[in-house]
């Protein structure tokens, strides 16, 4: 195999999994359009007595739709680029979990333990 | 391609050559997105942390309007699935419908902008201004930070669109048209964090 097989081949993979198809954009769209709405609609009206499962359901439908958008928009799959993308898409969440939770986890017990007078407000009768 | 004694296997310098081609420019591409990917991950650390701290001012709810928000999402969706026909349509070779395709994508980019801005100078008329607490400062860094990278996609598209207009859709507009719609598909997928971190989360607090 020459060369300049080698880079045809590569170019045709590449752009078969980085362009999609209408039917592809479309499907995205209307997923999309659906998981704004919902939780949009759920803040908006207060469907949902509890806050906080509001919060959760909210939040699940963010995590959904960036599913969607990453596959059906920006064309991830395990192929491209031999792997390469996923890996690197990979160790990035990877990254951002730690520094999410890290920090809130962190601040959160900073705040709560470190508030001058807190605890002893707590303790008053 | 038998390496005799004393040849040098010059073949892998010709591959190496052939590939850097714009191969692996969308990799490299990627590798950018992620690097940014990672610049909003610190923003949102902070916004997380620092959100609640009002320090007596005005709290999401005094502020936010979830009408405004709903249709600034619509207007950046609008232009994703755009942007999405700008390349089917640059797939098949069409000038004037990929250029009238980025058109309608760059005016939804600047409808997206124009609510922020209109959003971004109702709050700060209103009072809330960045220096007023932690949390007005992480929101304005947050997302004005999206804010500044959707400009920015916005003069790379009109530079993309002079481009092709003066050159075509030549393989290196192509490549580089790809490498905008990572970009604007990316900052689609940042909002959607934003309007959920931010926006959503803040009014149910």
């Amino acid at each position: 195999m020459s060369a300049h097989d080698h880079a045809a081949d590569h170019g045709h993979a590449h752009g078969g999994a980085a362009h999609g198809s209408l039917r592809g954009y479309l499907i995205g769209f209307v997923l999309s359009v659906i998981l704004t709405a919902i939780p949009f609609w759920l803040v908006m009206t207060g469907a949902i007595d509890d806050k906080q499962a509001t919060a959760i359901v909210v939040m699940a439908f963010a995590v959904v739709q960036i599913v969607v958008h990453m596959v059906f928009f920006l064309h991830m799959n395990t192929a491209s680029e031999g792997g390469w993308s996923m890996l690197a898409l990979i160790f990035t969440l990877i990254l951002v979990v730690i520094v999410l939770t890290g920090s809130l986890w962190v601040m959160y017990h900073l705040n709560a333990n470190m508030m001058p007078g807190l605890h002893d407000m707590r303790q008053m009768p | 391609m038998a390496i005799t004694a004393g040849t040098e296997p010059v073949f892998h310098l010709e591959e190496e050559h052939a590939h850097a081609e714009g191969g692996s420019t969308m990799l490299g591409f990627w590798l950018y997105l992620m690097s940014d990917c990672l610049i909003f991950a610190m923003l949102f650390a902070a916004y997380g942390v620092l959100g609640g701290n009002y320090a007596a001012g005005p709290a999401p709810k005094d502020l936010f309007d979830l009408d405004l928000v709903a249709v600034n999402t619509t207007m950046l969706l609008f232009s994703s699935i755009t942007y999405g026909f700008a390349m089917l349509t640059m797939d098949k070779g069409r000038v004037a419908a990929t250029q009238g395709w980025l058109a309608v994508t760059g005016l939804f980019g600047l409808a997206f902008l124009s609510i922020e801005l209109y959003e971004f100078a109702h709050m700060i008329h209103e009072g809330a201004t960045p220096q007023r607490s932690a949390f007005l400062s992480s929101f304005f860094t947050l997302v004005g930070t999206h804010g500044l990278h959707v400009t920015f996609g916005i003069v790379w598209l009109v530079t993309l669109m002079v481009q092709v207009a003066r050159f075509g859709l030549i393989k290196a507009n192509r490549r580089r048209l790809m490498c905008l719609s990572m970009f604007w598909h990316f900052l689609d997928v940042v909002w959607i964090g934003v309007f959920t971190f931010v926006y959503l989360m803040g009014m149910l607090r």
